[in-house]
């Protein structure tokens, strides 16, 4: 009764709390944490015991036969025994050709799992390269750590920069060669929160060994959270970066230039602390309100000579991501910097064009 | 049986009988009476000795890599150091030793004594293919000296054709061992047709033979791929030429293809003629009939066949099409069949036999035990499910060396205890060739067993460094092989010491009923002195026990009966 009582409060936060219920790893296999894991070590077993059935067999054999059928004087002579027996060799030919059907069979079944992603997958684009990985989310962020929800299933698709290298997830027991010039796929579905390794098993040269990360599994409803607070770059970048990284991001640099060159738009080098002419005549001065303006209203001072072709940002885009993309222009242009006059010149009341005097 | 009490022991070919005590080693002296040498045994002999110094070089960097690895991180050498290490163990070890190994050094010695022929067909070809095999191994050892190579002996591109390094001169001389093994093949095909004397047909041969031919099928028909293959990365490396490379328009997995459709069928030019070598030792050291000859005869010709058709099995991860994985995977398991057949022969084999654990017959048993691990963990990784977790970690390392060390190098090294008093003219000590058998045992399965724990664990293979949680199964395999390399140490020792100390061997010490027993040991520069006695190579019946002999004699009787 105790025993029962106790393995019962045992299993307690495993029923509460599922993500506890961490499987341990065994003496063959690291710990499961995917759906496929829990497939493949049922096949695994299966093997195992098969060969250990049949390799006692074998050296079981072996030994007797050693032992009890020993040559004691040089001159001893074998005992008459049959030198064939066709009931017996097809026996033991169609034993190994039935397991082998067997086998094949299960580990085609689970293998067609493996390769066949299901709908609405949520889809990382994995890109290889001497020697680290770099993991693209669909908001553009990019890791070196793969970060994955729970209990969805990830689509990995993967290319390499450079030479062959192979993506490996003991865990999830999945593995799938990262090749240059093609996209391989492969897919999980982790079901236990936690980090585990993630490595390069494909040969690449001095840093294979260190080409190792790991994977994170967020709890449920965690892992917008974590990618949300990633993509903030605004933690870990100078404004003008993180602002170039974003410029580079939202499109802004398809249209406008950022090497003086024309363009759709405006270029930006030397844009911030210059002075433009509207279609309407007016002369404006380049500065924070200007360029914050012009990316959530386009439409209200088109600068001559371009088309109105620039969509609103207007709720696509924060202030501080703003802010970081003035940083950037500031950081393109000769006007800015030291200029007392264009740092104080701005008025007070935001949202009223600066003429220029 | 007995009733012709007169033995034949004392005919020319005893080793009393003959003048003056001649034989091939002696006939002749000075080193181009060997280098030129048109005499199979002589040429198998100077084979021998270069695939034991490529086995020996191997070795070194084998323990090498074990040493690395026996802490993370730098324990002797840097990462680049590391990788040029465990390439030329694999180069070495597999194009300078282990392919050759059992055809071109004892299958050449003891082919034309089993037809009870004076050589082979094609002599010149056969001195022809031991000269281009030096040429070769010159190359290879140049380009060691020269800064070696760090792709790995698979030589996978892109890697391969981008890398720094002696690339073109290692691939060369792949390409140029690949000319002595195809001379090798056709030499024997040709002499199992056309030499069998009369009265041997094709299921009155020795299954050495038959394993022989079938490696012989596979030499010829597979190695000018791996010379096409290797030719089309020196061509990529050299001149730029787009094959392999997609930044030149080529496609980095055909060459996975291209060199997998040599390399697969090339571990069964490694494994049949260890196959054949136990055939014959099981039966010999069992005084036995071998059981189900034709199975095993069969099985020697289609695992040859199916060889050709498993080569996809290398590539299941690495983007070919689900369709071809499936259909590779049910192609492997067809391997599989005939590979068991053959372990339940042998055992059949031993039942009711009269079985003496002489030091080839250890070394057999051994070879049963290691691979049938070798063979059963091949099911993990023919099955597609476990084979996407198991492909390229130290699981696949461990079944490789379990099939190919455990299984090849063993037949080789019983092959060589077996034939040794027939080769040299001298009986070694059983109990230290026992002794050494046991550690070889012993030193194998610490090395490699381990490593089958730590690659389904998580443990990729070619890896310089490793997280601390695999830091026990790494140092077990190391202090494996330093065990390993201990017991063949043991082994080569016994084998010197029964050249310089040994008892004279009599022509038959282990009562084998094959015609290479009834030349004397060592046989005459013509291998047979008087007419050969065809009799049914697994017969034992007409063998008895001499003990001034200390050997096995044929009754006169048995003669008279022929």
């Amino acid at each position: 009764m105790d025993n029962a009582a106790h393995r019962l409060t045992g299993l307690l936060p495993a029923v509460c709390f599922p993500f506890l219920a961490q499987l341990p790893d065994t003496f063959w296999m690291p710990s499961q944490a995917s759906t496929t894991a829990r497939e493949v070590d049922v096949v695994f077993y299966l093997i195992y015991w098969i060969s250990v059935v049949f390799f006692a067999l074998i050296v079981g054999l072996m030994t007797w036969f050693v032992v009890r059928y020993r040559r004691r004087r040089p001159h001893d002579a074998a005992q008459p025994a049959p030198a064939h027996s066709t009931s017996l060799e097809i026996t033991w030919t169609a034993i190994p050709v039935i397991v082998s059907v067997l086998l094949f069979i299960v580990g085609f079944k689970s293998y067609m799992n493996m390769v066949t992603p299901p709908r609405g997958a949520y889809e990382i684009a994995v890109t290889g390269q001497k020697w680290n990985w770099l993991f693209t989310y669909p908001n553009g962020h990019i890791s070196n750590e793969l970060h994955v929800p729970v209990d969805r299933p990830v689509l990995l698709t993967m290319t390499s920069e450079d030479v062959i290298h192979s993506l490996w997830i003991p865990a999830f027991r999945v593995k799938m060669d990262v090749v240059p010039g093609r996209y391989n796929r492969t897919w999980f579905e982790a079901h236990t929160p936690g980090t585990y390794p993630l490595l390069c098993t494909e040969y690449c040269g001095v840093g294979h060994a260190d080409m190792l990360t790991t994977v994170t599994v967020h709890p449920s409803g965690r892992f917008d959270t974590w990618l949300e607070a990633a993509s903030n770059l605004f933690d870990t970048l100078p404004p003008a970066e993180a602002g170039a990284l974003l410029a580079r991001r939202l499109g802004c640099v398809a249209c406008h230039s950022v090497d003086g060159a024309g363009g759709i738009g405006p270029s930006f080098v030397d844009l911030y602390g210059s002075t433009v002419a509207t279609r309407d005549g007016k002369q404006l001065l380049a500065d924070e309100n200007y360029i914050r303006r012009s990316i959530v209203d386009p439409m209200a001072e088109l600068v001559a000579g371009y088309d109105p072709v620039m969509p609103t940002y207007a709720g696509r885009i924060k202030d501080q991501e703003i802010t970081g993309i003035i940083a950037y222009l500031k950081s393109l242009s000769r006007h800015a910097g030291g200029d007392a006059e264009l740092e104080t010149a701005a008025p007070a009341e935001p949202g009223v064009p600066t003429e220029v005097r | 049986m007995n009733t012709g009490a007169a033995t034949i022991a004392d005919r020319s070919n005893g080793a009393a009988g003959r003048p003056h005590g001649e034989n091939y080693l002696n006939c002749a002296s000075g080193w181009r009476s060997w280098l030129f040498t048109l005499d199979h045994k002589r040429i198998g002999v100077m084979y021998l000795a270069a695939i034991l110094f490529s086995f020996f070089l191997g070795g070194i960097f084998a323990l090498l890599v074990r040493t690395e690895l026996i802490s993370p991180g730098h324990t002797i050498m840097d990462a680049d150091s590391y990788n040029r290490a465990f390439t030329l163990h694999g180069a070495i070890m597999t194009f300078l030793f282990i392919i050759p190994g059992i055809p071109a050094a004892l299958g050449n010695f003891v082919l034309p004594l089993l037809l009870g022929a004076k050589d082979v067909a094609l002599p010149r070809l056969n001195l022809a293919s031991f000269h281009i095999y030096a040429i070769g191994a010159v190359m290879a050892v140049a380009a060691i000296l020269l800064g070696g190579v760090d792709t790995g002996w698979t030589f996978y591109t892109p890697y391969s054709t981008t890398t720094s390094g002696q690339v073109v001169m290692v691939t060369l001389a792949v390409f140029v061992l690949g000319f002595s093994s195809i001379f090798t093949g056709i030499n024997f095909i040709v002499t199992i047709h056309k030499m069998r004397p009369a009265g041997m047909g094709w299921f009155r041969m020795p299954l050495m033979l038959w394993a022989l031919y079938a490696t012989a099928i596979i030499q010829v028909l597979a190695t000018p791929v791996l010379a096409i293959t290797v030719l089309l990365l020196v061509a990529e490396r050299v001149l730029g030429i787009g094959v392999f490379d997609p930044a030149l328009g080529g496609d980095p997995v055909l060459f996975q293809h291209f060199f997998w459709f040599y390399s697969h069928p090339a571990v069964y030019i490694m494994i049949l003629p260890a196959m054949g070598v136990i055939s014959e030792l099981i039966s010999t050291h069992s005084r036995k009939t071998i059981f189900g000859y034709r199975a095993i005869a069969y099985s020697s010709i289609a695992i040859a066949v199916f060889s050709f058709l498993v080569w996809g099995h290398h590539m299941f991860v690495s983007g070919q099409s689900p369709l071809a994985t499936v259909i590779f995977s049910a192609l492997t398991f067809s391997v599989s069949i005939p590979s068991a057949v053959k372990v339940f022969n042998w055992l059949a084999t031993m039942y009711k036999g009269a079985i003496k654990l002489e030091t080839p017959m250890v070394y057999a048993l051994s070879f049963i035990f290691l691979f049938g691990i070798g063979g059963l963990t091949g099911l993990f990784l023919a099955t597609l499910a476990t084979d996407v977790h198991l492909h390229d970690s130290y699981f696949v390392v461990a079944h490789f060396h379990y099939t190919m060390m455990g299984g090849v190098v063993i037949a080789f090294l019983a092959g060589i205890f077996h034939w040794w008093p027939k080769m040299f003219g001298r009986l070694f000590s059983q109990k230290w060739g026992n002794i050494g058998a046991v550690l070889v045992f012993a030193g194998f399965n610490l090395t490699f067993f381990s490593q089958f724990v730590m690659g389904s664990k998580g443990m990729p293979r070619r890896y310089y460094s490793y997280p601390p949680e695999f830091e026990i199964y790494h140092q077990l395999s190391t202090y494996g092989s330093y065990l390993l390399a201990v017991g063949l140490f043991v082994a080569a020792g016994v084998l010197l010491h029964s050249l310089l100390a040994g008892r004279r061997a009599p022509a038959n010490p282990w009562g084998s009923a094959t015609l290479e027993w009834q030349a004397a040991s060592p046989p005459s520069h013509h291998n047979f002195d008087g007419p050969v006695i065809l009799t049914d190579p697994y017969d034992y019946s007409g063998l008895v026990w001499d003990a001034e002999e200390q050997g096995f004699v044929r009754t006169a009787h048995e003669e008279v009966v022929r």
